[in-house]
């Protein structure tokens, strides 16, 4: 393969700092003394301080978390669940028709998704608060979750069932005992996906959260909306942190799954 | 898988949830979208939506998602193809999409903190000796911060589909004499036109859909469809309409869809046509 010429070394080292320099200034100007992103004046750590100082604060990253485990676990049974009958489905139009019916929240854009629960919600006397924010991401994820797991399924040979099923074990063991252990990587790529798709989520929670219930993305929102406040500074440190161990993690158990890393799909 | 007896019984819990969160929000918005503000039967929202007004919020939403398309293609395109003849690719592909995963909300905040009046793009406008200018809530900051979010989301598909060709076809197109602009014409750029779809997909319609950045950024300069359905639900309270408008973005991107669309589809879940 031909190496590398100067202009295209430059060109990506440029394209490389791009991406990089607005989250590299966010978590720079977070050390900032003074109040302002644009002129540094000295070290501090008061920033931080004010993010584990405001109990507010701590129990909307709280909210967040708890939405965020509660709507991972349970899509990522649901769908692990789904995925397993799909692939069990006899009829390729059924199966087919399925498959299309779970892209259609993939591909949606959020604020179509967000829209839609908003009037689901109201429309079925769903109270705008936890509940619905919880609901929503379950509902956003699942779809996530059956696709990471379908590729696992697929690979599996059929002869590992027939073999169980000959080997006298009941319908329950073969579910417990060969399939789930079989596609345990997707259902871990799934279930970090998931997790990280609701951490992540601001328009549909935007949409369907009430005025008492409030998530991280929702506040740092209407904080931004306000101007610039330094302890956003701070949570952007914190969460990049985070988001980090997150796709690390993620990446571990795809490269684990054999399966190429998504993109996230287009879910900004 | 034909002898295997098929278990409904798996699928009850997303057979339910197929029914609740797929086929009836979509119902929803195109039953709302034939309703005033009363909750009465009412076409009056189409006939909004084609006056002019509408029309032309449309069209600029529409023009704006294609220069923010355009330019990150023109962006992407030889980030991805060089990062392909990288030594340590999935590496550097690994460093261009994890600032995709940092929250929109937080990069389109430190866009606020850049572009600011005393930021430093304006410092370094000065030095250059240009006076400070308001960069930030113009359409210049709404298309950079746009590119800017949207750079990996094209870079990924497409690197996936240059990583894809097979290296002798490039030798042979060399030994068969043919300059590297024509090798680059000829056989890689058809080769990879379908990650350039992808991308086109994965950037056209959350740049008509996305309100954050609009929002943030672009003040009130900028209103994509995303901003206006945003608007309709939750500012105007006005659900007819926004319904209305997301009946449109949803055909719009169904026709996106289509035009990009690939008989042979690259995502790994769309297998099992054999």
């Amino acid at each position: 393969m031909a190496k590398l010429s100067k202009p295209a070394k430059i060109y990506l080292a440029l394209v490389f700092a791009i991406l990089y320099a607005p989250i590299f200034y966010l978590i720079f100007y977070s050390f900032n003394s003074g109040g302002t992103m644009s002129s540094f004046e000295g070290f501090t750590l008061e920033h931080y301080a004010a993010v584990f100082n405001d109990t507010r604060l701590l129990i909307i990253l709280m909210n967040t978390v708890i939405v965020a485990l509660l709507s991972s676990l349970i899509s990522t049974a649901i769908g692990v669940l789904g995925a397993i009958g799909i692939v069990f489905l006899r009829n390729r139009k059924t199966r087919n028709a399925v498959l299309s019916l779970n892209t259609i929240l993939i591909v949606s854009p959020d604020v179509i998704i967000g829209a839609s629960f908003l009037i689901l919600f109201t429309m079925i006397g769903v109270k705008l608060g936890f509940a619905s924010v919880l609901i929503s991401h379950i509902a956003f994820s699942i779809p996530i979750v059956v696709i990471m797991v379908l590729p696992k399924l697929q690979e599996m040979s059929h002869s590992l069932i027939d073999a169980a099923t000959d080997l006298g074990a009941s319908k329950r063991d073969i579910l417990t005992r060969v399939i789930i252990p079989y596609i345990k990587p997707g259902i871990f790529a799934g279930f970090f996906l998931a997790l990280t798709y609701s951490l992540d989520d601001f328009a549909v929670t935007f949409f369907v959260t009430g005025n008492g219930f409030s998530t991280l993305s929702i506040e740092i929102y209407s904080m931004a909306r306000a101007g610039i406040t330094l302890t956003i500074n701070a949570l952007s440190a914190l969460i990049f942190a985070v988001t980090l161990g997150l796709v690390l993690g993620y990446y571990f158990f795809t490269q684990r799954a054999g399966q190429s890393p998504g993109t996230g799909g287009a879910k900004v | 898988m034909k002898d295997n007896p098929s278990r409904p019984f798996y699928l009850v819990p997303y057979y339910l949830w197929i029914a609740l969160f797929v086929i009836a929000p979509i119902t929803l918005i195109f039953y709302f979208s034939f309703l005033d503000l009363t909750g009465a039967f009412t076409l009056e929202n189409y006939q909004n939506f084609f006056s002019s007004v509408y029309l032309r919020m449309t069209l600029s939403s529409f023009w704006y998602a294609f220069l923010i398309t355009l330019i990150t293609i023109l962006i992407a395109y030889p980030t991805a193809y060089w990062l392909t003849k990288t030594k340590h690719k999935q590496l550097w592909l690994l460093l261009i999409i994890i600032p995709s995963w940092i929250n929109l909300l937080l990069k389109a905040y430190a866009f606020i903190g850049i572009f600011g009046l005393y930021g430093p793009a304006n410092k370094l406008l000065q030095t250059l000796g240009a006076g400070p200018w308001q960069i930030l809530f113009t359409d210049f900051s709404f298309i950079f911060v746009s590119v800017y979010i949207f750079i990996p989301f094209m870079v990924l598909p497409i690197f996936n589909s240059l990583d894809k060709i097979n290296p002798a076809l490039i030798d042979a197109s060399r030994d068969l004499g043919a300059s590297s602009f024509t090798t680059f014409r000829r056989v890689i750029f058809p080769l990879a036109i379908n990650g350039v779809k992808s991308g086109v997909q994965a950037v056209f319609i959350p740049a008509l859909s996305l309100f954050v950045i609009t929002r943030l950024i672009a003040g009130n300069k900028v209103i994509t469809l995303g901003t206006a359905i945003e608007q309709q639900f939750l500012v105007t309270q006005n659900w007819g309409m926004g319904s209305t408008i997301a009946m449109f973005l949803i055909l719009f991107m169904i026709i996106i869809m289509m035009l990009t669309g690939q008989k042979e589809k690259g995502g790994s879940y769309n297998g099992k046509t054999k």
